[in-house]
């Protein structure tokens, strides 16, 4: 591949997710939750075999969804359509390029098939998206090909606390690099464990070279204000919108009422006269489960390397 | 002369710059209220279900739909389908300010996404398509800017340009300057 075709691919990957910006990725497991989340606003869509909150509930070995399902999906909604593989399966990655989807999710939420290594992401045609829980993290991912960012968050569980930590300790960070020297510069891209070229370009701009989203326990209309005017571009909610608890689906009604909600608090982020509007019409949230009082061995942000 | 941009979603930042660049006022417009501030528009990039869901609450699209017949007005990729007469892929309603058919994602999916210079009325330009639109039929009295092969990809008619790619996402601002141009005389 030539250096200029290079810059193309990464230019038409991180292009999608500019058009993604200001809105919600919202997941869903089958055709008929996909339409609810087009119809709701969506600006993309993340096909899955079980939330994030059946598979912390459910335990076993989690996967790729199945091709089917994610073609079901494809074919239902004209909007974007994202799927994710495990942390290192290059073969699952391989097999959602193949299949057409517009963006993969080398997600920590699937039970990860390599301890050591990720995607090597610059291969594939079809772009990324990674989480990280800060600035070392993003930084190896983008190097690795990555063409968006999210926060890790605790996904599944409806508490916002990490999403939180995790994207104040990623714009902390950027903005700790932006007052450094070129020569303390290379002491940092040690520490961070980034590549040096990546880490200079943060401190001179003060920002990620890749949108930089937030995902991980957002489950109401005011989490997604909150990530919003925390510096997200934009936010992926996952069981919030169709789960009533840990194993359960909401009344499908009152999940488009929730992704209507989240949908115009992620537009008006800053305007708290809209905000209590969308927050007034809503019966309730998911019933979550706080990241405090999960063992730090079950947490999920760990997987990644 | 203060130009807006409909900032729902999408690429709306991306225009911004774009525009900064060039030295022109820019704002947000995210309310109906906030249209009778600005002096023209951009429609950017990103989903246009999403952006026609946001739009028939409130008002917003009728007021949108007075505003793109009476100041000028540039829509680029969801935001051509969006002022569009006519939607195909599927069919869905639209502001109908300038005399096209659109159909939505009309090359495939992202893995179909490309960069392509072709020489237009404007010059040379570069053309970023993403998830693109093709146009499919273009009325008399619309002007075609740009082809990429046979495909009408950049046009105008009266007071309103679109786009099926995006010039915000491109190395040049050639584009915009255009479009600055027609907004400061008002007409074409």
């Amino acid at each position: 591949m030539s250096e200029k075709n290079g810059n193309t691919g990464l230019r038409l990957k991180t292009g999608l997710a500019e058009m993604l910006k200001g809105g919600v990725i919202m997941d869903v497991t089958d055709a008929r939750q996909a339409e609810i989340a087009q119809k709701s606003g969506a600006s993309a869509v993340m096909a899955l075999e079980r939330v994030p909150a059946q598979i912390r509930a459910e335990g076993g070995v989690a996967r790729m969804a199945s091709p089917k399902k994610i073609r079901e999906i494809m074919e239902t909604v004209s909007i974007p359509v994202m799927a994710k593989c495990r942390i290192g399966h290059f073969a699952e990655a391989q097999i959602l390029q193949e299949l057409g989807v517009d963006y993969i999710d080398e997600s920590e939420v699937l039970t990860p098939a390599d301890e050591a290594h990720h995607v090597d992401k610059h291969g594939f045609k079809t772009p990324f998206v990674c989480g990280a829980r800060n600035l070392g993290e993003a930084l190896r991912r983008i190097a690795e090909g990555a063409a968006m960012i999210r926060t890790k968050g605790e996904a599944g569980t409806g508490d916002v606390v990490h999403a939180v930590k995790h994207l104040r300790e990623i714009t902390g960070q950027m903005k700790g690099l932006t007052v450094l020297s070129e020569q303390e510069l290379y002491a940092a891209a040690k520490e961070l464990q980034a590549p040096y070229e990546l880490v200079k370009m943060v401190a001179k701009e003060g920002k990620l070279p890749v949108p930089n989203f937030s995902a991980g326990g957002i489950a109401t209309p005011a989490d997604a204000a909150l990530v919003r005017q925390l510096g997200a571009e934009a936010v992926f909610v996952g069981s919030g919108i169709f789960m009533k608890d840990s194993t359960n689906f909401c009344d499908p009604a009152e999940a488009e009422r929730r992704a209507r909600a989240i949908v115009r608090a992620c537009t008006h982020f800053d305007d708290p006269k809209v905000l209590l509007e969308v927050s007034n019409d809503l019966a309730g949230a998911m019933k979550g489960l706080a990241v405090a009082a999960i063992a730090e061995g079950d947490l999920l942000q760990k997987r990644g390397w | 002369m203060l130009v807006g941009i409909l900032a729902i979603q999408g690429d709306y930042e991306a225009h911004g710059r774009v525009l900064e660049k060039l030295g022109a006022k820019v704002r947000f417009v995210r309310t109906p209220e906030q249209l009778d501030e600005v002096d023209a528009l951009i429609i950017p990039g990103g989903e246009s279900t999403t952006f026609l869901n946001f739009l028939v609450e409130h008002g917003f699209l009728e007021k949108l739909r007075a505003f793109v017949r009476a100041k000028p007005t540039f829509g680029t990729c969801a935001g051509a389908i969006l002022l569009a007469k006519d939607v195909e892929n599927p069919p869905q309603e639209s502001l109908g300010a300038i005399d096209l058919a659109v159909r939505r994602n009309a090359y495939g999916r992202q893995n179909e996404s490309f960069i392509i210079d072709v020489e237009s009325k404007f010059g040379p330009l570069e053309l970023v398509f993403i998830r693109a639109p093709k146009i499919t039929r273009v009325g008399a009295g619309v002007e075609v800017l740009a082809t990429e092969k046979d495909d009408p990809v950049l046009v105008r008619q009266g007071k309103v340009m679109a786009a099926t790619f995006h010039p915000e996402l491109s190395s040049s601002a050639r584009v915009h300057e255009e479009f600055l141009k027609m907004a400061r005389n008002g007409t074409k």
